[in-house]
């Protein structure tokens, strides 16, 4: 994702204290160079600068032990209070080189909390799904949805550490392009350097470098190995991991009502599969992310958040879901037209809204994973107010249907504004912003009428929500974005755009990149045909394990009982409200 | 002695208990109920599929009064439940073969 700014990051660094420590050294100037000229691979004519080894993520001693993974971030920098240390904290003794030192330790301190903290955020979305996704099925399926939403969550996690995380991030530090120049998490991040893909990358002296063309898959850190035994690594995975979870959370609102449990079960142990390979190809350094180097397009496939890898992996998922299983009992009469089966608690609806919403302001500007970006309060903004004429655009459009402004339609409308604004939310500016909230809000309206009346029944609008609006997110980025960020995203920089604009951040059709547009097209239609045949593919092999789908009397007599054993609202005797046709 | 049931729009309950009050009644027993009359059911829409509510809830309430009693209570509850429209309710009247108080045994008009 983020990973221009890291370069950005340490261009910054380089050009502020290097004026001084580094002062006749290239480093700052080849930074803004494509990546093969990269600090590690100067030129043996030139005199070798002494760099401090947490810039070069090399140890000075070739022979010695390597200095990561590194457990506790003793090497990134030195970490000092002023009591001083022995390392001569006495101010008037500190030479430029420790206080640089102590500077770099304090850049990656601030990143390792703000990524953190913005990952308690998005962890907590988990919460808002189970309101909105309970809220929105029948009382007698409300144990049964609430306990979907909550086993997800240590399910999807086991798998993320048992081999989703070596999929997806396991070759982070080469690619798109070697070596890791997105570094804002230290350098133990270079300890995920083994992967799989097509044409092996070699350096100038022929050796294999680790990176690859087309990367595939990452290979390393299974079950978090001691091989990515390091502080940063672990942010990273946490980071990541509680992104998976909302992935891996929306299949169970397209799929409540009468989705076995049994099954249920297996595909939280299955999900971190595909979402972890997709994943890897935008995020991990994949060949999506490498279509700006290999094919001039933009910079590659750009989803600053995940609107396409997170919800819209989520939304095809949630949608090959509801065709394998088919819609509920009650949901059509026999002349098959649609009929309301109401969600059992609107209020609880609102509440999931408004905690995903706030977990939003963890989900978009912590994908920065750098609280020193300070692009970080543009990102705020433009989720906020994606969010709110997200929620407008639905209402508007029920209006003008002649419709009441039925709640929860106007919560699916918030959401589909902090979907769509997910992958474009640090690149677009607050007027860019209004205008994809807006439109993803209006789109919502349409794409849940369109979805029933093409008999595909989703209790809670995840398809709309997640898979429609993910895809105009992913989408957007090449409409709306404007060039001012993302200079040097997944490795490319070009010379006429620097030329033409000043610098080459990441640009939309209206801004003067039609390439760009065309990767985030690119990109839609691989996470279309790829999220969509892998999830229908599972569904149907995962039927014959144990079938898929509750029998006709346990739906009709509520899941709660029969699959749980336990009911959502014991106290109450609940009344039966759909009709039992088929 | 007679039985008094009558079913009512819910929101005329107040209205009805506190005019039974005025005119002496002691006690009465009320049920939240669901049915359909002549009013039938009505269509809502829920994410922009139509719904038909078949039932509509009502309040039922239960008096026993002395036969001399009985129509001066439905008076009372004709004249406060109604709103003019469809789906005020009905008022059943049924005779009472024996009333008995739990707490002190007492049976018949006693027993009220």
């Amino acid at each position: 994702m983020e990973r221009g700014k890291c370069k950005r990051l340490f261009t910054s660094l380089a050009m502020g204290l290097g004026m001084v420590l580094l002062a006749n050294l290239s480093f700052a100037q080849e930074a803004t160079t494509p990546a093969p000229a990269a600090p590690a691979a100067a030129t043996p004519t030139a005199p070798a600068p002494k760099l401090p080894p947490y810039f070069t993520a090399t140890s000075p001693d070739p022979k010695g032990p390597a200095l990561w993974p590194d457990p506790i971030g003793a090497n990134s920098g030195v970490w000092a209070t002023p009591a001083g240390d022995g390392k001569g904290d006495v101010p008037d003794q500190l030479k430029l080189g420790d206080l640089y030192d102590r500077i770099a330790h304090n850049l990656y301190s601030i990143n390792f909390v703000w990524a953190l903290v913005t990952g308690f955020l998005v962890m907590f979305m988990q919460a808002g799904f189970m309101f909105v996704e309970t809220g929105l099925c029948r009382a007698k399926n409300a144990a049964h949805t609430a306990a979907m939403n909550f086993l997800i969550y240590p399910l999807g996690c086991l798998g993320f550490w048992v081999y989703g995380f070596a999929i997806g991030w396991g070759n982070w530090w080469n690619g798109p392009t070697p070596p890791g120049w997105y570094a804002s998490l230290g350098p133990g991040l270079s300890v995920l350097n083994g992967g799989w893909g097509l044409g092996a990358l070699t350096d100038a002296a022929g050796a294999v470098t680790g990176a690859f063309k087309y990367g595939i898959i990452g290979t390393t850190g299974w079950f978090l190995n001691g091989a990515v035994n390091d502080a940063g690594v672990m942010v990273l995975f946490f980071f990541m991991m509680v992104f998976m979870d909302t992935t891996a959370t929306i299949p169970t609102g397209a799929m409540a009502e009468r989705w076995s449990w049994k099954n249920f079960v297996l595909y939280g142990c299955w999900i971190a599969l595909p979402y972890c390979i997709y994943a890897n190809w935008v995020w991990g350094g994949g060949w999506l992310a490498q279509g700006g180097i290999n094919w001039g397009l933009g910079h590659g496939a750009v989803d600053f958040a995940g609107s396409g890898v997170v919800h819209g992996m989520g939304g095809l998922i949630a949608l090959a879901g509801a065709i394998v299983l088919g819609p509920r009992i009650g949901k059509y009469d026999s002349h098959g037209r649609k009929q309301a089966l109401p969600g059992h608690n609107v209020p609880m609806v609102v509440l999931g809204t408004f905690i995903l919403a706030f977990g939003w302001f963890g989900f978009n500007p912590g994908s920065t994973l750098a609280g020193t970006d300070l692009r970080i309060s543009f990102v705020v903004v433009n989720t906020l107010l994606a969010s709110a004429t997200g929620a407008v655009g639905a209402h508007l459009v029920l209006s003008w249907k002649g419709l009441k402004p039925d709640p929860t339609m106007m919560c699916n409308g918030m959401l589909a504004g902090l979907v769509a604004i997910t992958a474009p939310c640090a690149f677009v500016n607050p007027m860019g912003a209004v205008i994809i909230g807006l439109v993803a809000g209006i789109l919502v309206v349409y794409s849940v009428f369109f979805w029933e009346t093409r008999g595909v029944d989703d209790p809670v609008g995840a398809i709309s929500v997640h898979g429609v609006n993910g895809l105009w997110g992913v989408l957007s980025v090449g409409i709306f974005a404007t060039g001012e960020y993302g200079a040097g995203w997944n490795g490319v920089v070009r010379e006429g755009m620097v030329k033409l604009y000043g610098s080459d951040g990441v640009r939309g059709l209206l801004y003067g990149d039609f390439s760009q547009f065309f990767m985030q097209v690119i990109d839609c239609a691989v996470l279309i045909v790829f999220g969509f045949v892998m999830a229908y593919v599972w569904f149907k092999i995962s039927d014959l394990i144990t079938p898929i789908r509750v029998s006709k009397e346990t739906e009709l007599e509520g899941l709660d009982g029969p699959e749980m054993g336990t009911l959502g609202y014991p106290d109450f005797q609940l009344h039966q409200g759909s009709k039992l046709v088929e | 002695m007679k039985q008094i049931e009558a079913v009512i729009k819910p929101f005329k309950l107040d209205e009805v208990k506190e005019a039974l009050t005025k005119v002496g009644i002691q006690g009465m027993t009320i049920t939240e109920v669901k049915g359909f009359g002549r009013q039938k059911g009505h269509t809502e829409l829920y994410r922009g599929a139509e719904y038909s509510v078949d039932f509509l809830p009502k309040v039922k309430i239960q008096i026993l009064v002395p036969d001399e009693k009985a129509s001066q209570v439905v008076d009372t509850i004709l004249q406060t439940a109604r709103t003019g429209k469809i789906g005020d309710g009905k008022i059943f009247v049924t005779p009472v073969e024996e009333v008995v108080r739990i707490r002190t045994g007492e049976k018949g008009a006693d027993a009220i």
